[in-house]
């Protein structure tokens, strides 16, 4: 990685043209996203501490924020035990119709999150969908309710962890799995001592992008909560409602925290990243 | 007999790796499975350890019917061309790994994997990474790794094949070394039939998924059983409508004995130690002699000399026959 990064710079570093090719792509970068979430900040803390102060004191606000992390915690972990089985399903195994369900994997990513929070109302919907009724009947409320937000957080997030995990699975091949089978391991002690130390930093930076990504989360939630103020209002949601509301200030400070985990979690990936090389 | 392989097929697709082989592979031996690459000798070695399945026939490791066992339950120890460390552990954790396993103590482990490593001379390595050490290094842990769990087989698949000629050679006279110490049951795949004869005790032929011959390295060599074991072997030479080893052949000039095919040298090759011949017959047959600087100063011949060709008594030959087997193991007659 850092021999071919280094021969990449010395061949762009003989061209001329390669102090306009920086310039355009950081002012590129500049306009489009360090400066307008540097407005976030400066519009967050325009007041000093009082919008973070009022929005951190509001009860509802700190519920929204509470429900965001329990939801996001929730699909992280549902989304890293699936992905990281059907990624070895996908790289280890041979079936009928693998091409097609490795398509399908890719559908979260290119499907509108809008369409997913309508299609999952179609499935699990209360009144009419297909499930819904026969799971309310039961108790279980799924559209309108926490279930519901956590299936659309897991629907988006879906193929991050397994578009890090199987190429570093490929990369692995089996023989050290065979191996450990040889000299007596059964397929669990196999996984958890062999596969999983091997894959490990696939899976902590496609943990990491999953938690972002289900964070931020607005339209697919947005659609299946029913934004039930102190229900299941999250904290993309609080902002839109504080934004409209002419509540500018607690909008730019719930932003303000949103985007500041975001940044967190870029920053531990980048941590993590040469680690991964090594 | 520790290993009896019977009747096994495989196939991949249309592809037929294995085609009905039976094999018996005797108890405490070194046993070497050679053949061309995709011949099926590995596809074989992976069946009797459980890492590939059998389409047809069966597989007894010690009188245990073993077809339909997984890996781990077979107790076979497998060494890979490619090593397959564990990069995460250190090179005690490797060797410990079924050990670990199998939940031994932990003061009987370490006792074990200290005595393995001692084998395999890496009590210095032991708590290195396998990225720290070079291939012979690490093959020689992945052995040490195999034999700590006490395998009723070891299965070897091309072990020395990643590894430079000089180091490979090593590994071939230490692996012969170790086996004589340990005396566990050892199956090893290669292509190279120097390192088979060198190391087996046994041999077993494989080509495009059948048994060529099974025998001592002697045995083949001096009876090959037909024109593929012949040229897999070593080098041949055609005299007549027979193979023959170019060592074999003997030269006389024409003041000499008067036996033998009459014919010309043509052209005069040395090769360190060795100088070879080629002598066009009078019938037009180009035949290759392979003499010792002595033998050949002896001769006093020169390109262009009347000799004749004689083939020393009680050599191996085999009958040359279709051009299309010929074709089978076309480097090998040119490789010395």
């Amino acid at each position: 990685m850092a021999d071919r990064s280094i021969a990449a710079r010395t061949q762009v570093g003989r061209r001329p043209g390669r102090y306009v090719l920086r310039a355009v792509v950081t002012a590129y970068l500049f306009f489009l996203v360090a400066w307008p979430l540097y407005l976030v900040g400066r519009n967050a803390f325009a007041d000093g501490f009082t919008n973070l102060n009022d929005i951190l004191g509001d009860p509802d606000v700190t519920h929204a924020l509470r429900l965001t992390v329990v939801i996001a915690v929730t699909a992280v972990v549902i989304n890293t035990v699936f992905g990281v089985g059907i990624s070895i399903l996908l790289v280890r195994y041979d079936f009928p119709g693998k091409r097609a369900l490795n398509a399908l994997l890719d559908m979260p990513l290119s499907v509108s999150p809008i369409v997913v929070g309508l299609a999952l109302i179609l499935v699990y919907g209360g009144r009419d969908g297909w499930f819904g009724p026969t799971l309310e009947a039961a108790g279980l409320q799924i559209i309108f309710a926490v279930p519901g937000m956590v299936l659309a957080t897991v629907f988006v997030a879906l193929p991050l962890v397994i578009r890090e995990v199987v190429p570093i699975l490929q990369e692995v091949g089996d023989e050290q799995e065979q191996a450990a089978r040889s000299l007596g391991a059964n397929a669990l002690q196999t996984f958890r001592r062999i596969t999983l130390p091997s894959i490990k930093w696939g899976v902590i930076y496609g943990v990491v992008l999953s938690l972002a990504r289900s964070l931020g989360e607005f339209g697919a939630v947005k659609v299946v909560s029913g934004n039930v103020l102190g229900e299941t209002r999250t904290a993309t949601l609080v902002v839109e409602e504080k934004y409209l509301n002419f509540d500018k200030g607690g909008a730019y400070a719930t932003a303000f925290l949103l985007a500041l985990v975001a940044v967190a979690c870029i920053i531990v990936v980048s941590v993590l990243r040469p680690k991964e090389d090594r | 007999m520790s290993i009896e392989i019977v009747n096994v097929g495989k196939r991949f697709g249309d592809f037929v790796a294995l085609d009905e082989v039976s094999v018996s592979i005797p108890s405490g031996r070194l046993t070497a499975l050679l053949g061309p690459s995709g011949g099926g000798k590995s596809t074989l070695l992976r069946i009797v350890a459980g890492l590939e399945r059998a389409d047809t026939g069966k597989v007894e490791i010690e009188g245990v019917d073993a077809t339909g066992l997984p890996p781990q339950k077979r107790n076979v120890g497998f060494v890979f061309q490619q090593y397959a460390a564990f990069k995460h552990l250190s090179v005690r954790r490797n060797v410990a790994f079924g050990l670990e396993i199998r939940k031994r103590p932990k003061d009987e482990i370490r006792r074990r994997v200290d005595e393995l490593l001692a084998l395999v001379h890496l009590e210095q390595f032991a708590d290195r990474l396998p990225a720290q050490l070079s291939g012979g290094q690490r093959q020689r842990m992945a052995l040490a790794r195999a034999l700590a769990v006490e395998p009723t087989v070891l299965l070897l698949d091309e072990p020395f094949g990643a590894l430079d000629a000089k180091v490979r050679k090593e590994l071939r006279d230490w692996l012969r070394r170790l086996h004589d110490e340990v005396h566990v049951t050892t199956v090893f795949v290669t292509h190279d039939q120097e390192e088979a004869l060198e190391v087996a005790d046994e041999i077993v032929v494989i080509n495009d998924g059948r048994v060529e011959q099974i025998g001592s390295p002697d045995e083949l060599y001096d009876r090959p059983a037909n024109e593929f074991v012949m040229r897999f072997l070593g080098p041949v030479t055609q005299l007549g409508d027979q193979l023959v080893r170019p060592h074999d052949l003997q030269l006389s000039t024409e003041g000499g004995d008067q036996a033998g095919l009459p014919g010309r040298v043509t052209r005069v090759t040395r090769i360190g130690f060795e100088i070879r011949v080629e002598v066009t017959a009078d019938d037009g047959q180009t035949v290759t002699v392979t003499l010792t600087r002595n033998e050949f100063l002896a001769l006093g011949i020169q390109a262009d000399s009347a000799v004749r060709i004689r083939l020393a008594p009680n050599s191996p030959t085999t009958t040359a026959t279709s051009p299309a087997q010929r074709a089978a193991a076309p480097s090998l007659a040119a490789t010395h």
